[in-house]
């Protein structure tokens, strides 16, 4: 059985109001990987303050972050997504702790894979200057020529590389 | 009128509960939607589940209109609205790595959160991968530092590219997001699979 999930032109419209209230509200949209980076930040000045203080790329963060880097918009919002998501898995009977994957692949291959992708994402979300939420979703809501060009890069890719990795998925 | 935090309607700390609620808000709609599946989100690159398109697209013409809708209402200023600025080398070479990582890991960030709140291993360890790649950026920052800020263009609107308003240029994006909405349908019946 296909679980059941929203229609999703309904998704999207409900998704565009979510976006819209962030605009309203922040003057900014939404994301994801900018929580990651604050939470990344925050960590290496508790871990290691000197080098903090030292590495370039810390110090232009800092400069930019005032004092408290896990104060910011994006960590409470990516706090409320876990739990929206955790409502709506409740809710729909989805909570279930489980290593999702092809039948045609072990659950190793699937995390080896979820590893490499997660690297891969975290590390070009910040070449981009934010993620699918926050450079393409956000940027082409505000018509941002930046936020297009991400967007049909990663979705581009995406699709020209999918043949190669066509046994992960079908 | 808004964006509230920038005319100073709201108070930081109300502006920061917000963004907690409406995050509960994007939790909830991607959950629905079915976002926390990297099975189906991965579809979308094989044709059997164009969801994440018709969600996508959905999305971003309904915040496009309202904003504009809103800014005709005056109760919004889009002049006051953060327009990513576009470094044209970057935001190529950075989403083209993460459409790979999107193809290999079967996620984007925001949707391996709401498959970790579900109880998905796949998405933890995804999110566990999303804070190495960003440490790896941080830490060799120096090495990548001049392809990040290659090739400025400031905070252009494709319209104005274009030399077109706004509003015409939003008309065309809806036309272009229901011609995919098309193609998606037909993708979905062409490459059809029951049980995934």
């Amino acid at each position: 059985m296909q679980p059941k999930y929203m229609n999703p032109y309904l998704g999207g419209v409900l998704l565009g109001l979510v976006l819209l209230a962030a605009f309203f509200v922040s003057g900014r949209g939404l994301g994801a990987s900018g929580a990651i980076k604050d939470t990344v930040a925050s960590g290496v000045k508790t871990v290691a303050p000197s080098h903090y203080f030292n590495a370039a790329y810390y110090s232009e963060y800092y400069a930019m972050q005032r004092e408290r880097p896990m104060n910011t918009w994006l960590v409470y919002q990516m706090l409320g997504v876990i739990v929206g998501g955790f409502l709506s898995g409740v809710l729909a009977g989805r909570m279930k702790l489980k290593v999702e994957h092809s039948p045609k692949i072990t659950s190793r291959r699937r995390l080896y894979f979820a590893l490499a992708g997660g690297i891969l994402f975290g590390y070009g979300s910040q070449i981009g200057r934010g993620c699918t939420s926050g450079s393409a979703l956000s940027g082409m809501a505000v018509l941002s020529l930046g936020g297009f060009v991400t967007m049909a890069a990663i979705f581009g890719t995406a699709f020209v590389l999918a043949y190669f990795f066509r046994k992960n998925w079908i | 009128m808004g964006p509230l935090i920038v005319y100073d309607i709201i108070s930081q700390n109300t502006n920061l509960l917000l963004a907690f609620f409406i995050g509960i808000g994007f939790g909830f709609v991607l959950e629905q939607s079915g976002f926390s599946s990297s099975r189906k989100l991965a579809g979308m690159f094989y044709g059997y589940d164009t969801t994440v398109l018709k969600v996508f697209f959905t999305a971003a013409i309904t915040a496009m209109l309202g904003m504009l809708f809103f800014s005709l209402f005056g109760w919004m200023d889009l002049d006051m609205v953060y327009v990513n600025p576009t470094y044209l080398t970057s935001a190529i070479i950075g989403g083209i790595i993460m459409g790979a990582g999107f193809i290999l890991g079967g996620f984007c960030p925001g949707t391996s959160f709401c498959a970790a709140a579900i109880g998905k291993i796949d998405g933890m360890v995804f999110i566990g991968g999303l804070f190495i790649g960003i440490l790896i950026f941080t830490e060799g920052y120096p090495l990548w530092e001049s392809l990040y800020y290659a090739e400025f263009m400031g905070s252009p609107r494709i319209n104005e590219i274009l030399g077109l308003s706004q509003g015409v240029f939003g008309l065309f994006l809806i036309f272009a997001a229901f011609a995919m909405f098309w193609i998606g349908e037909w993708a979905e019946k062409k490459f059809p699979r029951e049980i995934y």
